[in-house]
């Protein structure tokens, strides 16, 4: 028979990832916004993304919702713990989600929907980087039950874990708007994407070493011998990822950055994987332990198997029907 | 006093009212989403252009209703960790699955396709459009079904056993799925959909007559959605009643707090008002019809009918909110149904769009499908309590182990953001609705970047190529 927790994992962490990369670009513009001065480079920026955002944030309740239909204890002992950064998370995407609406609905208030569409982007994002840094740290579990207060969230290394993504899903932003705009905004965007692109870096190095230093197993994991052989390939990558962004951009390139871009987030995430198999709730419960009963993991996957392909072809399609560069002042139509 | 606000009552209080709001948004764009495709079609059938004036009149709407439905609905689907954990856990094997298959089934095609269908006209072509619309529709569908089963089951499970670690465990997913009240309350919820986005539209449609009654796009609205007045709410009032006798088959107390009962016996009648009283055990005041209730619900005279007193008051809902919640509920109803037949009467004398009292009463009754939706669910969900999964997990064993002053506060944000967000989402539709339907005010404003996100009218069509083709 199938490991169907061990697969069931490696589903849930692959709809996170495209969330992550989905509703990075997006959230990322959002961070970029107060950036971008002009109302012409705002429109040409949110018009970028107006006909898909719904799907890519759709990848969030599948990542939130399947982890509740396929390892409901995790679920239960996570999101007690990561109470505040969830909540700040939700009021985030509440104002960012709507600001999409109703800055042209509503043009004479449009700088106060900027705002919110700003400080919702940037309030998401922030709390997801949290969230990570708080879930890599651990939580306190008695039983089936969270065990700590509702401030443990808090400390330096989940802040870390928040900024880095601020500037990784900035990252993302400007190197798609490196994609799809020309002229003065893409320039604009090539040089956030060079700033963005080193900080993003500079903060996978820091917290990577910050990560080793949280319990003397994740530092057997990736130094021990013969483990290294496995891991060390990991680091190279990223430095490899990151050289080549550089050249990408200086060369003026289109859509490789963005590429290169999403590269350094499956390393990290693979480095991830590679830090906590086989906790789902870091080093405290493994998959198995929290996994839902087999009856369930199997009749929730006969109908991914079957949806999931479709999904990705119809959302493909979605993608490749407003392909191609924006231009000022130009919609859809 | 404080000790009153312990963190189950917040948590209750949070699910309540952000549910409250998200389900106004589900229940008009599930109607919506079918008009939509229904508009479109008879367009692309009869080529009528004022069929797609009304089409691109209610997209805008639909455009602002769906983005708040689904930005309420993020935080509902993730309020079961944060507040409801210990259900979470226990129920999460069982109920898990079939929201994984709404997201995967229902959201994904709404979302995927909600792109193309607001801008894509231009770039996909008219079929692909309408199919397009078509899959956003069935999503909306979709989306009912399994968040429907999920309620059903919470209500009626079946299909279950317990596990060693006191987790429900499916061992029928045909049995949960397809549990004894889904059926009943799939159909009457996807009715009140329908319902309630036909008194909208027919209210807009009327407000636009009194002014103008020669408005054709107006007339369309109007006319199409007391036609579904007449026919649809008579059936819903059916529907109704068929689950009505589903409730008391397997939620007898929820039947009793609805009818007001406090003692169990024959002959029972009808209390159709009163003040339910459950210190005091009895309805006070009341008005009643000798033995109607029992041949309601056991079409019997001397059919008996459990009274609340046949439980222990700990399982006991809250009997006054159940019952006023319901009598909003069949009043709203009835009200449907009269006017349903009062514009049948009109057709029948050809001056359907000269009554301009029938006109004002659409108007009035053009929100009360929102009201009667709401209703029912304080009806279905309070008389459910003081249980989470109907006589097995009860609501304060399903709390998550969080502080009160943090949902307290959770609380208090989500109400302050919900009348800011909500508030001005509300306005903007009003806005949309109060404008006339026709060409010139459903077409694009010049020279302005009209690209809304999804709410532009060229985006979805361009007029003038239609024109043309059209001669």
């Amino acid at each position: 028979m199938f490991d169907l927790p061990l697969i069931w994992s490696f589903l849930i962490a692959t709809a996170i990832l495209i969330y992550v990369i989905l509703d990075g670009f997006d959230l990322g513009l959002g961070i970029l916004f107060p950036f971008l001065e002009t109302h012409e480079d705002r429109d040409t920026a949110m018009n970028s993304v107006a006909p898909v955002w719904d799907g890519n944030e759709t990848w969030l309740i599948l990542g939130g919702g399947g982890l509740f239909a396929t390892f409901p204890l995790a679920y239960a002992l996570l999101m007690p713990a990561l109470y505040v950064p969830i909540l700040a998370m939700l009021f985030g995407l509440i104002f960012r989600g709507v600001a999409f609406e109703f800055r042209w609905r509503d043009p004479a208030h449009r700088h106060f929907w900027d705002f919110a569409f700003t400080t919702g982007s940037i309030t998401a994002t922030f709390s997801q980087g949290i969230a990570l840094g708080a879930f890599i740290q651990g939580v306190d579990v008695d039983g089936r039950a969270y065990a700590g207060g509702w401030w443990d969230w808090l400390t330096p290394f989940s802040m870390l874990t928040g900024l880095a993504l601020i500037a990784g899903y900035a990252l993302l932003g400007s190197t798609w708007l490196v994609m799809k705009t020309e002229g003065r905004l893409g320039e604009k965007a090539v040089r956030y994407a060079r700033v963005t692109g080193v900080a993003t870096v500079a903060f996978i190095a820091i917290i990577s070493g910050a990560t080793l230093s949280l319990d003397p197993r994740f530092m057997a994991t990736w130094l021990s011998w013969p483990a290294i052989l496995y891991t060390a390939p990991v680091p190279f990558a990223v430095a490899l990822a990151g050289f080549m962004l550089w050249r990408f951009l200086s060369a003026k390139m289109d859509y490789r950055p963005f590429l290169t871009a999403i590269a350094l987030f499956v390393l990290c995430f693979i480095g991830l994987g590679i830090s906590l198999f086989p906790y789902i709730v870091p080093l405290e419960v493994t998959i198995w332990d929290a996994a839902a009963p087999d009856e369930s993991l199997l009749f929730l996957l006969v109908g991914t198997a079957v949806l999931l392909p479709i999904i990705l072809g119809y959302t493909a399609y979605a993608y490749w029907v407003f392909r191609g560069k924006m231009k000022p002042g130009e919609g859809y139509h | 006093m404080v000790d009153f606000l312990t963190a189950e009552i917040l948590a209750r209080a949070q699910f309540a009212f952000t549910v409250a709001f998200h389900i106004i948004f589900p229940a008009f764009t599930i109607g919506l989403a079918s008009y939509l495709a229904v508009l479109e079609g008879l367009w692309l059938k009869t080529g009528n252009d004022n069929y797609l004036v009304a089409f691109r009149y209610w997209l805008k709407i639909f455009a602002v209703a769906f983005g708040m439905g689904v930005v309420s609905g993020l935080v509902m689907s993730y309020q079961f960790g944060t507040n409801w954990s210990v259900f979470s856990d226990k129920a999460g094997p069982v109920i898990g699955p079939l929201l994984g298959y709404e997201v995967l089934s229902a959201f994904f095609l709404e979302a995927g396709f909600l792109g193309i269908m607001l801008f894509g006209m231009e770039r996909v072509g008219r079929r692909l459009h309408y199919v397009a619309t078509l899959m956003v529709a069935f999503g909306t569908l979709f989306s009912a079904f399994w968040i429907l089963s999920v309620n059903s089951w919470m209500q009626t499970p079946t299909g279950y056993a317990f596990n060693e670690v006191g987790q429900f465990v499916p061992i029928d997913w045909w049995a949960v799925v397809f549990n004894p009240s889904f059926p009943y309350r799939l159909v009457h919820m996807v009715l009140a959909a329908y319902l309630t986005t036909a008194f909208v539209v027919g209210g807009v449609g009327a407000w636009h007559l009194l002014k103008d009654k020669t408005n054709k796009p107006a007339r369309i609205m109007f006319s199409m959605a007391l036609w579904m007045a007449a026919f649809v709410a008579p059936i819903q009032i059916f529907a109704g009643d068929l689950h009505g006798l589903n409730t008391l088959e397997h939620q007898p107390r929820k039947v009793a707090a609805m009818e007001g009962h406090y003692e169990t016996g024959t002959r029972v009648p009808l209390i159709l008002f009163g003040w339910p009283d459950d210190d005091a055990e009895k309805t006070k005041y009341a008005l009643e019809i000798p033995g109607m209730a029992s041949l309601i619900l056991k079409h019997d005279i001397d059919g008996e009918i459990q009274g609340l007193k046949d439980w222990p008051k700990d399982e006991r809902p809250p009997t006054a909110i159940v019952f006023w919640a319901f009598r909003i509920m069949v009043a709203i109803g009835f009200l449907m149904v009269g006017l349903g037949v009062w514009s049948l009467c009109a057709r029948f004398i050809g001056s359907l769009y000269d009554q301009v009292l029938l006109k004002k009463a659409a108007v009035v009754m053009g929100p009360m499908g929102f009201v009667a939706v709401l209703a029912g669910w304080v009806v279905t969900e309070v008389g459910r309590q003081p249980y989470t999964v109907y006589g097995l997990l009860k609501t304060a064993d399903s709390l998550s182990p969080i502080a009160a002053p943090a949902v307290a506060t959770s609380l208090a944000v989500f109400a302050v953001v919900y009348f800011v967000v909500f508030g001005a989402g509300t306005l903007y539709i009003l806005k949309l609705m109060a404008r006339t339907p026709d060409n010139a005010s459903s077409g694009p404003e010049s020279g302005k970047p009209q690209r809304a996100a999804g709410t532009t009218p060229i985006a979805a069509y361009d007029t003038e190529k239609q024109e043309t083709k059209n001669v």
